[in-house]
């Protein structure tokens, strides 16, 4: 037990620091109220760990009152690859009583609760945890000074927690001039104070409380490039910059709206423009004009708004128009849950339209995934002429991570639109090969001008009602579909050959997935993970490695439905008529935890061990060895 | 089947002629007003002499939202009620090109009511002609939002009972910089409103009364002199420092157009409304542009990119 406030040895020299107690990777939760700015602890840690050779992840809620109210920021900072945000926190940071009540139940036993003296009472004799009392507010309030009151308790926090990690003070206090230096002079040297005091606290109160992370293995760290941190609407916006899209059109919508606030502001600078519009339907359909004149573009919603573009997506489909659209999912139906995390946005994505409308629906695995899936939507949509949707998530669109920066240099794609003259041969909709529009601006040498069109129509877009045409036609749309699906590179894959179970995940289940296989064979299960970021067309060959193994697991976060299936499982058994393809699902508004999972799978083996998991009772790697 | 010298291109530089423009033969009912609207528009890009690869026409769904069908331009056969959003992109997209927007009463004051009034608002660079025949015609006869009260249709057996919209009332409150009111039934009107409507920097309206002889036969008679109806035209302020200048209609004054538009049925004809000062929404992008390049001193799209990558480092 860390005894706080252990009195300074005088004139000691020896007790300057204990030795720190080494640690692969730590999960810090800090809950408090949206406007403590307990996000930008976040942010600053992630930036520092992207400086340094920690990976890390962060996991942030904020609740859909705009001020006001509980806010959490959950960071996962370690040695080499940090997979998920951690399943519950080895580190509780509380500034509130509410906030101490809310959360103690994520903190694992043997765990380190820092709560703010001045506001919380913690149960007394409560020895599962080490309970550090810090005086955050009068802290903060004595090291500012002046008007600010309690403003920069979030810069104490950091400073305390710098030091408690021995983090790189230096480097984090070059990052928070780098943050305020736009403003004056006092913010910046009232953030500085207050980081320096909580810096100082540990170190005069707390020296027994002192880890470091382990080493990295220089020889895997060294990627060579340098780090780039954002979240995952951010890497997604520039990632459409470098797929040469300059415009766009959207409508504000939790949690989309980052994303348009972004490219509104950036596309100018690339010549471009981003059209916030009166509702839903005039985003897609400007969206839709932009590429009518040859200039690929970006629509996006989150899930309501997704449904009142699907109208305009079917035309797209059957004028066979290229679109990129973005959807943040949320919790659903309906308005739903907001500002929570869900897959439920699938079936929709892919059947959303009425009629039969084959297209192309991507999934980012995680943050860095987000810039280079929006690189191959654009692709995928332009070559196929089709209409391409990402499906992310809240829980990648707020989330930070840090990732190697990207070799732009070698993926940016030239946006100019291709009005060069079509020759006499030219057709809007020929049924042998995929359709190249002229795009409005360009000269038809035949001298007759093509009309895109949503009716049925023949090769050169005439209305049709010929039962032939329309047999053709809805062909040709089905098989460039296809075509693609024959096109993709198998699904990243691994773990055994053959065995027991082979977990499969889409989207930014990646991580969850990826560390609960590492557990599942940890318990001796002959185990596989298999991730899908191509979710519609999938990829060819699956049913060769679905054989192979006994069960096949889908986790997904979306109800199980009337029959006991998520959304995906029911497509895979559909495609695959496998039996044996099954679903772990839940509906809580949260990302998977790793444990969850790892249950999940038990049950379906009917495994013992995997079915109590022993993830969720593991002890906090910052409990006392 | 047409012949192989049918489709042979016009020689370069040849001027655009309606046999040019000609498409498919319209699909609409004999004696429909459309007809003379579609020939006025011919008319009328034989007069603009646009280059021909520059000329959209573009509609929404309904009997008059075939129209691009029937025009050898680029164009394009959306969804019901949202061709407006879209020609926003055509116009925003390829600043050079010259956009008309085909539909009727229902595509353009019912479900697409909304993007009307956002559009005018933008002042989206486009000409917009609405056809209205007070009635949906494509799908037999139900009450439209410019049908009058006591019009007997379908949806309404004992007669219409909701106050029908004021098209020109609408236009102008919503902020439209150009609004003009013509007659299917005059030819050489239509082509001078819809040249004016062309020629305007902004988002240019002209509804066009076009009867719809299978549902609403006579609906507009009252304006037609041959079935003993009045045409009056609007008579424009000349600024010709004349006493009767001072009752003529001044274009730029809304309140005085507001008062056109609240004429007993028929009303007059002409230009209601015209705002030469306002910018549009392509000049004012165009600015943002400007601006934006100026702060990144036109860098490329690669160092701008990458400048902001080595921030996020």
């Amino acid at each position: 037990m860390v005894s706080p406030n252990t009195p300074e040895t005088p004139g000691g020299t020896a007790s300057l620091a204990a030795a720190p107690q080494s640690i692969h990777d730590v999960v810090i939760r800090l809950a408090g109220n949206s406007q403590d700015g307990i996000q930008s602890i976040g942010g600053f840690l992630a930036r520092l760990a992207g400086r340094s050779d920690q990976d890390i992840m962060t996991y942030m809620t904020i609740p859909s009152t705009i001020s006001g109210g509980p806010s959490i920021f959950q960071v996962r900072m370690g040695t080499g690859e940090v997979l998920s945000a951690g399943d519950r926190a080895d580190m509780l940071v509380v500034f509130y009583q509410h906030s101490y009540e809310a959360h103690i139940g994520s903190l694992r036993p043997g765990g380190v609760l820092i709560y703010d003296a001045d506001h919380v009472k913690p149960t007394e004799g409560d020895n599962r945890f080490t309970q550090v009392a810090v005086p955050i507010t009068t802290g903060t309030v004595e090291a500012v000074g002046g008007t600010s009151k309690d403003k920069g308790k979030n810069i104490y926090v950091l400073g305390l927690i710098a030091r408690i990690f021995d983090l790189d003070g230096q480097k984090l206090g070059a990052l928070i001039k780098e943050r305020f230096g736009g403003k004056n002079e006092d913010v910046v040297r009232n953030a500085m104070l207050a980081f320096d005091a909580g810096y100082a606290w540990p170190q005069n109160n707390l020296r027994d409380l002192f880890f470091r992370f382990e080493a990295v293995d220089r020889a895997i760290a060294a990627t060579g490039r340098p780090q780039v941190t954002m979240d995952g609407n951010m890497a997604l916006a520039y990632g459409l910059i470098a797929a040469g899209v300059r415009h766009g059109a959207g409508y504000p919508i939790t949690p989309w709206s980052s994303i348009m606030e972004t490219l509104r502001a950036e596309f100018p600078k690339y010549g471009g423009l981003f059209v916030q519009c009166e509702d839903e339907i005039a985003a897609v359909s400007t969206a839709l004009g932009f590429a009518f004149t040859g200039r690929l573009a970006v629509t996006g919603s989150a899930g309501p708004g997704l449904s009142l573009k699907m109208e305009a997506l079917g035309w797209a489909v059957m004028a066979e128009m290229p679109i990129v659209v973005v959807n943040v999912q949320r919790g659903g139906p309906s308005t739903g849950m907001p500002t929570n995390v869900e897959q439920s946005d699938l079936l929709q994505a892919i059947y959303g339209s009425h009629g039969d409308t084959p297209r192309v629906v991507l999934a980012p695995r995680n943050v860095e995934d987000c810039f280079y899936i929006a690189i191959e939507a654009a692709r995928i949509a332009r070559e196929y002429s089709t209409p391409v949707l990402i499906l992310t998530d809240m829980g990648l669109a707020s989330r930070i991570e840090a990732f190697d920066e990207p070799d732009l240099s070698k993926l940016m794609v030239d946006p100019s639109p291709d009005l060069s003259d079509r020759g006499v041969d030219f057709k809007p909709y020929p049924l042998d090969r995929i359709t190249r529009h002229a795009p409005a601006g360009s000269k038809v040498g035949t001298g007759k001008y093509p009309t895109v069109t949503g009716l049925e129509h023949d090769e050169l877009g005439h209305p049709t009602g010929s039962p032939k045409l329309h047999v053709q036609m809805t062909a040709k749309r089905r098989n460039k579909i296809k075509a693609l699906g024959a096109s993709l590179p198998a699904p990243e894959c691994v773990g055994d050959e053959e065995g027991d179970v082979l977990l499969v995940t889409w989207g930014s289940n990646w991580g969850p997935g990826r560390e609960a296989l590492t557990q599942v064979r940890a318990a001796q299960v002959k185990a596989a993970h298999m991730h899908l970021r191509h979710v519609h067309p999938l990829p060819n060959g699956l049913e060769e490695t679905f054989k192979r193994f006994r069960k096949i697991v889908v986790a997904e976060l979306n109800d199980e439905g009337l029959y006991g299936f998520g959304q995906f499982t029911m497509l895979l058994r559909a495609r695959y008529a496998n039996p044996d393809i099954v679903s772990v699902t839940k509906t809580d508004g949260l990302t998977f935890k790793i444990s969850e999972i790892v249950a999940g799978i038990g049950r379906h083996l009917g495994s013992d061990v995997l079915a109590a998991s022993g993830a969720a009772n593991q002890n906090s790697a910052l409990a006392k060895k | 089947m047409t012949s192989a010298l049918a489709t042979l291109p016009p020689p370069a530089g040849a001027p655009l002629t309606k046999k040019i423009l000609t498409a498919d033969h319209p699909t609409w009912c004999p004696g429909c007003g459309d007809f003379a609207v579609l020939h006025a528009f011919y008319r009328t890009l034989e007069k603009l002499q646009y280059p021909h690869e520059k000329i959209v026409t573009f509609a929404g769904i309904g009997c008059s939202s075939r129209f691009p069908y029937f025009v050898n331009t680029h164009g394009g056969h959306y969804i019901h009620g949202r061709a407006l959003p879209f020609a926003t992109g055509i116009s925003l997209g390829g600043d050079d090109l010259h956009v008309f927007v085909f539909g009727g009463d229902g595509d353009g004051f019912s479900i697409g009511g909304n993007h009307l009034v956002h559009t005018a608002r933008k002042n989206v660079r486009l000409t917009y002609v609405i056809m209205d025949n007070s009635v949906y015609g494509l799908t037999k006869k139900q009450t439209s939002p410019t049908s009058p009260i006591g019009f007997k249709t379908k949806t309404d057996p004992t007669g219409a009972i909701d106050q029908p919209i004021n098209p020109m009332r609408t236009l102008i409150n919503s902020g439209a910089t150009f609004v003009a009111r013509s007659h299917a039934t005059q030819v050489n009107h239509m082509v001078e409103m819809m040249l004016r409507a062309a020629k305007h920097d902004g988002f240019s309206v002209v509804e066009i009364l076009s009867e719809c002889v299978e549902f609403y036969e006579g609906a507009f008679d009252a304006s037609i002199p041959r079935k003993g109806g009045t045409w009056t035209l609007i008579d424009e302020k000349k600024n010709d420092g004349t006493p009767e200048d001072t009752l003529r209609h001044d274009t730029a004054d809304d309140i005085a157009a507001f008062k056109l538009a609240q004429q007993a049925w028929p009303g007059s004809f002409g230009v209601f409304y015209e705002n030469k000062n306002r910018k549009t929404k392509n000049a004012l992008e165009a600015e943002l542009v400007v601006k934006a390049k100026e702060r990144t001193k036109n860098a490329s799209d690669l160092a701008v990119l990458q400048a902001t990558f080595s921030k996020m480092r």
